[in-house]
C-alpha cells in the first residue's frame, strides 16, 4: 500500500452527531443516505400511495364484476403452476446436459445464453410474426408439409396463452439453467466416483446424490421465479396484447391495462388481489435469503 | 484421432439428441429476426428459410431513416444510450456507497437496509410500475428522462447492493486495519483500498444496470410518451400499432437494438456470470 500516506487529519464532517458517532460511523450514515432516499421516494411512497388508492371497497366490487379479472386470475395461476414448473424441470434436466465436458456443449452453452442476453422486445415481436396465420414461418412450413392450414396461433385463447408461456420459458430458461449448472458444479465429484465404483445407474446417481444436494436451491429458484414471473409483462403484452377479446391477460398486464384506461383504483385493486399469492412467497424468500 | 468405442458413440448420440433441439429452440426466434433483416420486402413474407436475394438494404433504410416509423431513430438510439449509461453510473454510485458503509464501516441498521433492498427486489416489476407511474406524475417527472432513470436505479440498486455487499464481505478486514494504522481517512480507505479491490464486482454490477436499463420496456412505455423522448424498445413496440407494419424494418431495427447488449454481455461474460450468479444462488 505505497499510495497510503501518513495523514492524520480526518475528513469526516463534524456535526452534532460526532459527539456519539465516530468519524467512520458518520461516513457510514452519509453513504447509506442516497440509497435510503431512493428507497423512500420510489418504493415506500408509491407503495403506500398505491394502498391508499386501493382503499375503496367499491373497486373490489367493480373488479369482481369484470369477467376479464377472473380470467386474468386464472391465467396467472396457470402461468405460475404449469409454466414455472415446466420451466424449472427443463432447467434441471438441461443443467445436467450442460455440465458435460465436451467442446461442442461449451459452444452450445455460449449460444444458449443468447435469449437471456438479448432484449425481449425484438425477439417477442419476431415470434409474434412467426406465428402469424398467413405469413408466419410456422404456418408456411406446416402448409408445405401437410398442404393444410396451421392453427391461428394467437387467435384461440388457450393456444395464445400457451404461446405466451412458451415465450416466457424461451426467455428465462437460460438464466435458471445457468444457476442450476452452478449448483451442480458445487457437488463434490468424489461422491459420483464412489457411486460409480458401487455400480450405480445414472438415475440412481441423480436420485441419491444430485437431487438431495440440489433440492434447496431448486426450491428457492422456483419461488423466486414465481415472484418474477408475476411481474413479467412483456411475454404476454407483446405477444398477444392480452387478446383475443382480453382473454389472455395475466394480473400484471391487467393492472397496466386499467392504468392505461385511467382506472388507477382498479389497477391497484387487482394488484392488491394478488397479494395473498405474493406475500407468502416474499416471506419465505426473505427468511431464506436474509440470514 | 482415436476411433470412439460403441459405448462412447452411444453417449455422444444421446447428448446430440438433447443438443440439437436445444440449438433449434434457442436460435429459431433470433434467426427469424435476422432472416427478416436481410430479406427484401417480397422475400420476407414468402416463408423461405433463406432469402433468394439476401441484402443489407434494410439496414441502409434504417440508418438513413427512410421510413416515417424511423423518423426519430437516431434520437431514440441516443435516448436509450444516455439513459442506460446514467442508470449504470447512478446505480454504481449509490450501491457502492451503501455496500461500503454496510460491509466495511458496519453502519448501524445495516442489516435492516439489506432487508429493505431484498424486499424491493421481490416486488414484481409490473406491480410496482402502477403506483410508480402515479408517483412520477406527482413528482412532475412524467415524460422526462429522469423518471425512467430513477425508476431503473430503484430497481437495479437493491440487487447491486446485495452483490457488492457479498463481495466486500470477502475482502480481509486486515486491509482496512492496515490502512487506518497508516493514517488513512475513511474516504481514502474507500477510494484507494476499497474501490480498486472491488473492480471486478463493480464492472459486473455496472454492466448489469446498463443492460437492465437498455432492455427495459414496461417502465419506458409508461413513463415516456413523446416520439423524441422514447427509447428504442418503446419505438419498436409502437410499430405494432399500424396495420401495415413494415416488419422487415422492424426486425432490422430490432437486430441493431439487440446487438449492443449481446456484445457487452459477451465481453464481460466472465465477470457477469460469476458476479451475478453469486448473488442469485446464495442459499
Amino acid at each position: 500500500m505505497a499510495t497510503m500516506t501518513l495523514s492524520t487529519n480526518e475528513a469526516a464532517p463534524r456535526g452534532p452527531l460526532s459527539s456519539w458517532l465516530t468519524p467512520a460511523q458518520t461516513w457510514g450514515v452519509l453513504l447509506v443516505v442516497p440509497y435510503l432516499l431512493v428507497f423512500c421516494a420510489f418504493v415506500v411512497y408509491p407503495v403506500s400511495y398505491g394502498f391508499w388508492l386501493a382503499r375503496n371497497p367499491a373497486s373490489y366490487v367493480a373488479l369482481a364484476n369484470d369477467p376479464i379479472f377472473a380470467r386474468a386470475a386464472v391465467n396467472t395461476l396457470i402461468f405460475l403452476v404449469v409454466g414455472i414448473n415446466i420451466k424449472m424441470l427443463i432447467a434441471l434436466f438441461l443443467s445436467g446436459f450442460f455440465v458435460q465436458q465436451r467442446a461442442w456443449i461449451r459452444w452450445l452453452s455460449v449460444l444458449f445464453i443468447l435469449p437471456w442476453a438479448v432484449p425481449s422486445i425484438p425477439t417477442i415481436l419476431s415470434v409474434r410474426f412467426m406465428l402469424n396465420p398467413e405469413w408466419g414461418m410456422i404456418n408456411q412450413i406446416i402448409f408445405k408439409l401437410t398442404a393444410e392450414d396451421g392453427p391461428n396461433w394467437l387467435n384461440e385463447p388457450s393456444i395464445a396463452l400457451t404461446m405466451a408461456i412458451l415465450m416466457h420459458i424461451w426467455k428465462s430458461l437460460p438464466f435458471w439453467t445457468l444457476i442450476l449448472v452452478t449448483g451442480r458444479l458445487a457437488i463434490p465429484q468424489d461422491l459420483y466416483e464412489a457411486a460409480e465404483v458401487d455400480g450405480a445407474s445414472g438415475l440412481q446417481k441423480f436420485r441419491f446424490i444430485t437431487w438431495p444436494s440440489m433440492q434447496t436451491l431448486y426450491l428457492t429458484c422456483t419461488l423466486l421465479s414465481m415472484i418474477w414471473t408475476l411481474g413479467d409483462f412483456n411475454s404476454v403484452y407483446l405477444l398477444t396484447g392480452g387478446g383475443p377479446a382480453d382473454l389472455t391477460h395475466v394480473l400484471s398486464t391487467l393492472g397496466i391495462r386499467y392504468l392505461r384506461l385511467d382506472r388507477l383504483d382498479l389497477a391497484m385493486a387487482s394488484i392488491v388481489c394478488a397479494l395473498p399469492l405474493v406475500l407468502p412467497l416474499v416471506y419465505v424468500m426473505m427468511k431464506r435469503l436474509s440470514r | 484421432m482415436k476411433i470412439p468405442s460403441l459405448r462412447e458413440a452411444g453417449a455422444e448420440a444421446k447428448l446430440l439428441l438433447v443438443g440439437i433441439p436445444v440449438f433449434i429452440w434457442t436460435m429459431l426466434p433470433l434467426y427469424h429476426m435476422f432472416l427478416f433483416a436481410i430479406s427484401p420486402k417480397e422475400d420476407a413474407f414468402s416463408g423461405k428459410i433463406w432469402p433468394d436475394h439476401p441484402t443489407l438494404r434494410n439496414f441502409g433504410i434504417v440508418f438513413r431513416q427512410e421510413h416515417y416509423f424511423l423518423r426519430d431513430f437516431y434520437i431514440q438510439f441516443w435516448n436509450s444510450t444516455v439513459i442506460a449509461l446514467a442508470v449504470g453510473a447512478l446505480t454504481l454510485l449509490i450501491a457502492t456507497a451503501a455496500a461500503f458503509a454496510i460491509s466495511r464501516l458496519r453502519v448501524r441498521g445495516g442489516r435492516t437496509i439489506m432487508n429493505l433492498a431484498l424486499f424491493t427486489y421481490f416486488i414484481p416489476a409490473a406491480f410496482l410500475a402502477v403506483p410508480m407511474y402515479r408517483t412520477m406524475g406527482i413528482y412532475g417527472l412524467l415524460n422526462n428522462h429522469w423518471a425512467l432513470i430513477l425508476a431503473m436505479v430503484t430497481i437495479a440498486a437493491p440487487y447491486a447492493i446485495w452483490v457488492l455487499k457479498q463481495a466486500s464481505d470477502k475482502l480481509p478486514v486486515e486491509l482496512d486495519e492496515a490502512a487506518v494504522v497508516d493514517g488513512a481517512t475513511t474516504l481514502q480507505l474507500f477510494r484507494l483500498v476499497y474501490v480498486p479491490l472491488m473492480m471486478p464486482s463493480l464492472v459486473a454490477v455496472g454492466t448489469y444496470a446498463i443492460l437492465l436499463a437498455w432492455n427495459e420496456y414496461l417502465y419506458a412505455f409508461l413513463l415516456l410518451s413523446k416520439d423524441v423522448e422514447l427509447t428504442l424498445p418503446v419505438a419498436l413496440g409502437n410499430f405494432l400499432a399500424a396495420d401495415d407494419s413494415p416488419w422487415e424494418l422492424l426486425m432490422t431495427t430490432g437486430v441493431i437494438y439487440a446487438l449492443p447488449p449481446a456484445a457487452i454481455y459477451y465481453v464481460f461474460r466472465r465477470y457477469m456470470v460469476s458476479g451475478l450468479t453469486a448473488g442469485a444462488v446464495k442459499s
